[in-house]
């Protein structure tokens, strides 16, 4: 099996794994979009959604496992490659301009994936790890929103995921070679679409909830 | 119309390769627009060399774009601030009077300083080798229609052979990676019947070869297509990633 060791473990195979686990990472983010609308729904909707999940059992746990692999991989090899990256230019530029390649998303990836990763620890002390004996999760949502600070950070990271998805997601097309005159326009625009959908979705929950729901 | 231009230029001087170097400042007065980079270099050189000071070493050849030789980062832009074109081919009309331009060598691990803006660009050549052989008749000329080649795919094969190895794509890449290198060269031969029986051996060993010698890794950022003097796209890495993932799970090579 040293062949699958040298393909993964190249530049171009932690590329890939990169690739891989980023659009899972996508996908992720549009299943849990369509469950925070439920928050628009209201208590009962949102706990009722909650409770419906957590009815799935082992299958949430299986999937939470997959998704802290696929976070470990990402973050790992994301790691690596933001080191030997750097390694590769041991004296820098005096003067760096860009050429018109680079976009704000691509040329931030590695710390906006640091936000991000910071982000989603806090994220799960927050909610998912949080105490539920005493509140719904539908009220520990909404007492985190009602709070400033909560709100302000929330929204804000929800602008660096969307920078961070706006290079990751066209990125990863290119990785699996599916690079082509005839779709790649439409996949660069899906791209911004996406980054899009998913920094307003998740932005705007929280200033609805803090503007037009009571705690 | 004949316009000259006052510059002062800023440029890396460094002995030989790992000493330290620095930015030392070169007044270039009245420089015809007409001129090329190089030969604006060439004026200031002939004014130190007059004054009993050490000339600025720049590479160069051909001058007229074909070789590759040539090639400095100016005002942070491989090949300066013009679209497809190679320093040796870019005119001093597109500066203005009293313009300040910094001018820095390839900066990366693979490319050492072999003097002020001169790199050492021999990993290119190790890519290459890496590359290995194709397997091609020689001697007199073949019959034309003995191996058939669509019109499409020998267009497309020549966009990517028309890399010149100047090695701004790496200068140009934030991670210094070499993929738009290696993609131009893996698809100059992967679109053709000539070198597909080595097709796969090929994708591996470059790949291997470049994580060898010291290059960074591609993220899809792009920039090495904006500063490509000959316009390569990067539809070519996408066809090389597609060639690595055949090579490693369809062939018999690893």
């Amino acid at each position: 099996m040293s062949w699958l060791f040298s393909f993964i473990w190249s530049s171009l195979g932690r590329k890939l794994l990169m690739a891989l686990t980023g659009f899972c990472f996508c996908m992720f983010l549009v299943m849990h979009l369509f469950g925070n609308l439920m928050l628009y729904g209201g208590r009962d909707a949102f706990n009722g959604y909650a409770e419906k999940l957590h009815q799935l059992g082992v299958l949430v746990t299986v999937f939470e496992l997959g998704l802290l692999t696929f976070g470990i991989i990402h973050v790992l090899t994301g790691s690596i490659l933001f080191y030997q990256n750097f390694a590769a230019r041991p004296v820098r530029y005096a003067v760096r301009a860009s050429g018109g390649g680079q976009t704000l998303g691509s040329a931030t990836m590695p710390y906006t994936g640091f936000l991000v990763l910071v982000f989603v620890v806090f994220h799960l002390i927050d909610f998912h790890f949080a105490d539920r004996t005493n509140a719904t999760i539908y009220d520990i949502v909404s007492t985190a929103f009602h709070d400033p600070f909560h709100l302000a950070t929330y929204i804000f990271v929800m602008i660096v995921v969307a920078v961070h998805v706006s290079h990751g997601f066209w990125s990863a097309f290119q990785t699996f070679g599916l690079n082509h005159v005839k779709y790649m326009p439409l996949i660069k625009g899906l791209s911004l679409a996406f980054a899009f959908v998913v920094g307003l979705g998740f932005g705007f929950i929280p200033i609805y909830i803090a503007l037009f729901r009571g705690q | 119309m004949k316009k000259s231009i006052d510059l002062t230029l800023k440029i890396w001087r460094q002995e030989r390769t790992g000493e330290k170097g620095r930015f030392e400042i070169y007044r270039a007065n009245t420089i015809s627009q007409d001129m090329s980079f190089l030969e604006m270099l060439d004026v200031v050189n002939e004014e130190l060399t007059k004054e009993g000071r050490e000339p600025i070493a720049f590479d160069n050849d051909c001058r007229e774009g074909i070789c590759g030789m040539c090639g400095a980062v100016v005002n942070g832009r491989p090949h300066g601030p013009e679209k497809g074109t190679t320093l040796c081919q870019l005119h001093m009309r597109h500066f203005s009077d009293g313009d300040t331009l910094v001018i820095e060598p390839w900066r990366s691990r693979a490319f050492p300083v072999i003097k002020d803006l001169v790199t050492d660009r021999i990993a290119l050549d190790h890519l290459i080798q890496a590359g290995g052989y194709i397997s091609v008749n020689v001697g007199s000329a073949p019959e034309a229609n003995s191996i058939p080649v669509s019109q499409h795919h020998s267009d497309k094969s020549m966009d990517a052979a028309a890399c010149i190895g100047c090695g701004a794509c790496i200068a140009a890449c934030p991670n210094g990676s070499a993929m738009l290198f290696i993609g131009a060269k893996i698809s100059h031969l992967a679109l053709l019947p000539q070198g597909k029986p080595e097709a796969a051996r090929r994708a591996i060993r470059m790949v291997k070869a470049m994580d060898q010698l010291g290059f960074g890794n591609c993220s899809n950022i792009t920039e090495c297509q904006a500063e490509c003097p000959k316009e390569i796209k990067i539809v070519n890495i996408a066809r090389l990633n597609r060639e690595y993932v055949k090579a490693y799970l369809v062939s018999e090579e690893k």
